[in-house]
């Protein structure tokens, strides 16, 4: 059910921007446009860029945001899952948890 | 003869309608909706909208370029195997899903309590894994807190013997003890760096229910400015169970969307999920007009993303474990399309 929203409707999730301007929706309470505009203008892309996985892919390995790793393309020596996470609160300015909680007990504060 | 087209009704079994007809299921939803709800009407051109989106050919419908919305979930990732950790990868990485969340089998926020350590754990192993925004999500599932399954005396039971004071007792003590625990759980799960909470089905067992669910939203709120907090709902109106309920001086009981909306923005949730309820007898264009019909006010006044439920059986949503693509995509498409819904 969930995979046929996704086509429908869904923005791609880690395949465009989708998972960005998610969290502007969980954690800072945007309504889709403000939230789409925000990631839009942090990133310098058009907002049709961030529904879209060939520019995203590029956007998102220049800026060090996570790649969804394929038997086409990986990229081990590149930000990924937590790593990508410091890179997304900085760059968005969206505090993440998971990475509040690295850095305090990592003692990198 | 006037052409005829396959489409579904609210059970997801195919059914073959004339575009005459479908216009006058679109109508006739609408009607029931306004009705219903006292709301306005939708517009000519939302009628004309919604009938080009249940006549186009086409196996699959969907939404064009540039109107995509985010998609969050409810109750997924909870099944035994693989490891969470590892479901919520599969919809990360295959599914492209762009908000993620993390549940137990057993879908309720008294139940997870007895395992807290070990979903926050889960939740903690995930988030170190993860890209995508992850939250865990339960019910408030205030019904749990009756007897048998509970501690206090079933209200269920007292209002048909004409009980009301005791009824109304058990549920206030009960609002109590589900605040406790919903807030014991998001407290465990914040440590362990989830990015939000989801309080999925509130209001399933009435007016209590939905004040336990924005009172622990406030605390939450309060104690965690960071933390995104979800609040979906069971249905389209709020029950009276208690009947007396309030929230801020608002009662809860007979809400429909727009003042649900109203209290869950005023408790700091961060996005809001109706729900309305689908006629299984009723064609999916006829459910979903009159769905748009009764979210649309709420759409239009809100402050936070609108997030309409569209799992088996609301929004228009076949009552299907297995709900046909064919019905999904003209789900979403038109939730969209003509509601102007934020994410599903």
């Amino acid at each position: 059910m969930h995979a046929a929203h996704a086509i429908a409707s869904g923005m791609g999730g880690m395949r465009t921007a989708g998972d960005l301007v998610g969290r502007t929706q969980m954690t800072l309470g945007m309504r889709l446009k403000d939230g789409k505009r925000y990631v839009a203008e942090k990133l310098g892309v058009s907002e049709l860029d961030l529904v879209d996985p060939i520019v995203m892919r590029e956007v998102r390995r220049e800026l060090g945001l996570g790649l969804i790793p394929v038997e086409q393309g990986s990229f081990p020596d590149e930000p990924g899952a937590i790593e990508a996470k410091f890179n997304i609160s900085r760059l968005l300015d969206i505090p993440i948890n998971s990475v509040e909680r690295f850095k305090a007990r990592a003692g990198l504060d | 003869m006037e052409q005829r087209i396959t489409t579904r009704l609210g059970d997801g079994s195919r059914v073959e309608m004339t575009p005459g007809e479908i216009r006058s299921d679109i109508e006739a939803g609408i009607a029931a909706g306004a009705k219903r709800a006292k709301v306005e009407p939708l517009t000519q051109n939302e009628v004309d909208h919604l009938v080009e989106i249940f006549t186009a050919p086409g196996r699959f419908a969907s939404v064009e370029p540039g109107e995509e919305v985010v998609l969050s979930s409810d109750g997924t990732c909870g099944l035994p195997r693989p490891a969470t950790a590892e479901q919520l990868l599969i919809y990360q990485d295959a599914f492209g899903s762009d908000t993620l969340e993390m549940a137990s089998l057993d879908y309720s926020y008294k139940a997870v309590k007895t395992i807290a350590s070990e979903v926050a754990q889960a939740m903690k192993m995930a988030q170190l894994e993860l890209v995508a925004p992850a939250q865990y999500g339960a019910m408030p599932d205030l019904g749990r807190y009756s007897r048998p399954d509970g501690p206090f005396p079933n209200w269920s039971e007292l209002l048909p013997l004409g009980r009301i004071d005791e009824a109304r007792a058990a549920q206030e003590e009960a609002i109590e003890a589900s605040i406790d625990d919903i807030c014991y759980v998001a407290d465990e799960l914040w440590a362990a760096g989830t990015d939000g909470m989801d309080f999925d089905t509130a209001a399933a067992a009435g007016d209590g229910d939905f004040l336990a669910t924005l009172r622990a939203t406030e605390t939450l709120r309060a104690r965690c400015p960071h933390l995104g907090i979800q609040l979906g709902m069971a249905s389209e109106m709020v029950l009276g169970m208690h009947g007396e309920l309030e929230y801020k001086g608002r009662r809860l009981a007979g809400m429909w969307p727009l003042d649900q909306l109203r209290v869950v923005q005023e408790a700091g949730a961060t996005v809001f999920g109706p729900a309305v309820n689908v006629n299984t007898t009723k064609s999916v264009a006829w459910n979903v007009a009159r769905t748009i019909t009764i979210i649309k006010p709420c759409v239009a006044e809100a402050q936070i993303p609108v997030h309409p439920n569209v799992g088996m059986g609301v929004c228009g949503v076949p009552m299907s474990g297995f709900p046909p693509h064919d019905a999904l995509g003209r789900v979403s498409r038109a939730l969209v399309q003509v509601l102007g819904a934020d994410g599903l």
